[in-house]
């Protein structure tokens, strides 16, 4: 038994990569939950929305670097991430222009409105791809640890590591910042309470003046701030990769319905069940239970109850029973 | 009459462009987009049952054709007997003890009263199910796994006609998609959409890595073909004979000989199916369903079992994905699960529905054939395009290089943009549903 040892192992191969990829997909699913809420659909083209944000980013860290410009220990890409928000909020309102907002004129049921988003999909993927490549890009520089394994075995004298990759500190700092500010904004300004009048009633929002295209206006302008945030946050934690942001669609889409379509507390909550879930799932507990139990009963094999490849199969798991057993999602989202 | 000629007139112009691959390019070519034209024609008939007949928005299609795949393995190569011997039998056991857990789930679920009781028995009933299904389970497919690893290292097949596979193929989809329809109906459209993509991803996942089934990334080659090889026509001195007796090259009319084999049988399968989906479309069975569409709620109201209907439909129209994706991989001669892609065989057979017409037969297999022909030419047009862009470029400016790269991925650009304006002026689709 050496329960120091374990809790040390849990938090460096579970808890710290479940919390950092937890606040990822959380600020990915406030983006489609918000959509959700005000433009009342699902947006299939968020996951290429944030390769398209963090995309931009990425161009501009490289210019950065090449002109010497850096943040010393912290990667560049953070400086860059103000422009990617601007050029994601720019491309994010074209297609609002062109695509969405004559189906909202002509009253089209929500199902035209993802069809639609599908197109989008189509489009952004092809222009990320054809503008940067189909390829991974890492762009993290910078110090590359907060805390290293070796020091902390040095600095604690226990036989475990613990590392803390920098990226991981930033994506949750940079996600607490960014939930507190999103908040703020919900709760307190005008604008902000405004659009939650819009989400719980459309036809009453409308009586009391508040202007339906404004409200559609700052929602997508917080959407591309979110997207690209949680876009670069990713990228900066693993790296970028078109395919891969396509891919996060269904983690993401799970955080939101998990959480309650529509209810930005319940896609906090969502992200982190899904990421907790899929790390818990796909982690090798062998180390963990080797320190928990005493020496004659440890586990032979790696006791690991899924493939890290079937991660996708926990998100949807998870949706399956939720969608079953409370279809409004744990903080009663919209829809039914 | 004038939908007939609107109908008869795109047809032919799709045949036209065919035939002029043919002239252009090379008949080879003009065979193999009219292969995939058929295919894509019978995908889009599926999907169009589901969404133009019923509404029901079903983003999982790949999921559905990959398994269709997987039935041309499961039922044409030859089985594996030192694999089976070696751990078949413990593998079998082991998936039924797996689906003896969730069996056993569902009736505890359904046995006992709801409460913490029936919550802590349904989560010791998965728990010790999961391990025993594990336990069982791993070593047979270490065992089998292990068997000459480079050549087979998985079952194999039934050793069965490789056109079983189809069919088998559509009862594949069909079970998957009956699982799905089973938790995801009834909730709202969205939802349908959300579960069926990751159902597709759930299914590719599996082709990639249970490799006892499909040998996984290291892929299933040489599977049976229903028509003759090449180099047998190659061979036969009749054949020989009569190719030259047309004044064709054997070996050229070897290859064109194969793909009209295909070309019919694929046909065949089509022209089946469309006679199918029209007598659906126009029996009281279809007007239910369409009725449906319109209006859940009234129809209802009238006493149809809607969630029923909606199941029935989406296992219908999932089954055609199964045995297109059948026919696919019976087309390629391998199965490669890498190359299953969500925009190539999900979204691209959404463009076919929508550009072809929503809720029209003849319509989607109009788009099968057209959006497949513009998938397969927007390639070498988008690299035309781009080298004429850059021809005043210097040989090794950073752009030309970079441009000529990218034309290859103009064509999720050119289909996101065909779906939105076919979306937005044309809604309808170009034959419209009457």
């Amino acid at each position: 038994m050496d329960i120091l040892n374990a809790i040390v192992a849990l938090s460096n191969f579970v808890l710290i990569p479940a919390i950092a990829y937890g606040s990822q997909l959380a600020l990915g699913a406030l983006g489609v939950t918000l959509i959700y809420g005000i433009l009342r659909f699902s947006n299939f083209a968020h996951g290429d929305t944030m390769a398209f944000g963090t995309m931009a980013t990425i161009l501009v860290t490289w210019w950065l670097q090449s002109m010497g410009v850096g943040l010393g220990p912290l990667p560049t890409a953070l400086l860059a991430l103000p422009v990617g928000i601007i050029a994601c909020m720019l491309a994010v309102l074209a297609t609002d222009r062109v695509v969405y907002r004559f189906y909202r004129e002509v009253k089209a049921k929500p199902i035209i409105l993802v069809m639609a988003s599908l197109g989008v999909m189509f489009i952004l993927n092809g222009l990320v791809r054809f503008i940067i490549g189909p390829d991974d890009q890492r762009f993290a520089d910078g110090e590359r640890f907060i805390v290293t394994a070796r020091g902390f075995r040095e600095a604690t004298g226990l036989q475990e590591g613990l590392a803390i990759k920098s990226t991981q500190g930033i994506t949750v700092v940079t996600a607490v910042i960014v939930v507190a500010v999103l908040f703020w904004f919900l709760n307190r300004t005008r604008t902000g309470k405004s659009m939650r009048a819009y989400s719980d009633n459309e036809d009453l929002a409308l009586l009391s003046g508040i202007s339906p295209e404004r409200v559609v206006l700052v929602t997508w302008l917080i959407v591309a701030a979110l997207a690209t945030i949680a876009g670069v946050l990713y990228g900066l934690d693993k790296s970028f990769k078109p395919f891969t942001y396509f891919q996060l669609l269904l983690p993401i889409f799970a955080s939101a319905i998990v959480g309650g379509l529509g209810s930005p507390l319940g896609a906090i909550a969502g992200g982190f069940v899904i990421a907790f879930s899929e790390v818990f799932v796909t982690y090798a507990w062998k180390k963990v239970l080797g320190y928990l139990m005493p020496e004659h009963l440890e586990p032979s094999g790696l006791v690991q109850l899924l493939s890290t490849d079937y991660k996708f199969a926990v998100s949807f798991a998870i949706l399956l029973i939720v969608l079953l057993f409370k279809p409004t999602g744990l903080f009663k989202g919209k829809a039914v | 009459m004038s939908d007939t000629v609107k109908t008869t007139g795109l047809f032919a112009l799709v045949a036209l462009l065919i035939i002029g691959t043919g002239f252009v390019q090379s008949w080879n070519s003009a065979l193999l987009i009219l292969n995939l034209g058929l295919i894509s024609a019978v995908m889009a008939l599926g999907v169009n049952l589901q969404w133009g007949f019923a509404g029901l928005f079903n983003v999982g299609i790949m999921g559905f054709v990959a398994l269709g795949g997987l039935a041309t393995v499961i039922v044409s190569m030859p089985p594996v007997n030192e694999a089976w011997a070696a751990g078949g039998l413990r593998v079998l056991l082991g998936l039924a003890l797996g689906a003896a857990t969730i069996i056993g789930a569902i009736l505890t679920y359904r046995a006992m009263a709801p409460g913490r009781k029936r919550n802590l028995t349904l989560l010791a009933v998965l728990l010790v199910g999961f391990f025993v299904f594990r336990a069982v389970f791993d070593g047979g497919v270490q065992a089998v796994e292990a068997v000459n690893p480079s050549v087979s290292g998985y079952l194999g097949g039934l050793g069965l006609p490789v056109l079983l596979a189809w069919p088998v193929g559509g009862l594949l989809a069909a079970g998957a998609a009956w699982i799905i329809g089973k938790t995801a109906l009834g909730l709202r459209s969205d939802y349908l959409a959300i579960a069926t993509l990751g159902i597709a991803e759930i299914v590719i996942a599996v082709l990639k890595n249970e490799d006892w089934l499909s040998r996984g990334v290291k892929n299933v080659i040489g599977l049976p073909r229903p028509v003759p090889y090449e180099i047998d026509l190659q061979n036969d001195p009749a054949f020989v004979e009569r190719a030259t007796g047309l004044g064709i090259d054997p070996v050229t009319a070897s290859t064109l000989y194969v793909k009209l084999g295909y070309s019919i049988l694929f046909a065949v399968v089509l022209v089946i199916l469309l006679i199918l989906a029209q007598r659906a479309l126009h029996s009281p069975w279809g007007r239910m369903m369409r009725a449906i569409r319109d209006n859940e709620v009234a129809a209802e109201a009238m006493g149809k079992d809607v969630t029923a209907r909606h199941l029935q439909i989406f296992i219908l129209g999932s089954a055609i994905c199964g045995i297109a994706g059948a026919m696919m991989t019976t087309l390629d001669g391998q199965l490669v699960p890498t190359a299953y892609q969500p925009l190539r065989f999900t979204f691209l057979v959404w463009v076919m529905v929508i550009v072809g017409g929503s809720g029209n037969n003849l319509g989607a297999v109009l788009g099968g054939f057209l959006i497949w022909f513009l998938w397969v030419q927007v390639e070498p047009i988008g690299l035309w395009l781009m080298q004429t862009i850059t021809s005043g470029m210097s040989e090794d400016y950073w752009l030309r290089g970079h441009l000529l790269e990218g034309a290859a991925h103009m064509r999720l650009f050119t289909m996101g943009l065909i779906l939105l304006l076919v979306l937005r002026f044309s809604p309808r689709g170009l034959l419209p549903e009457k």
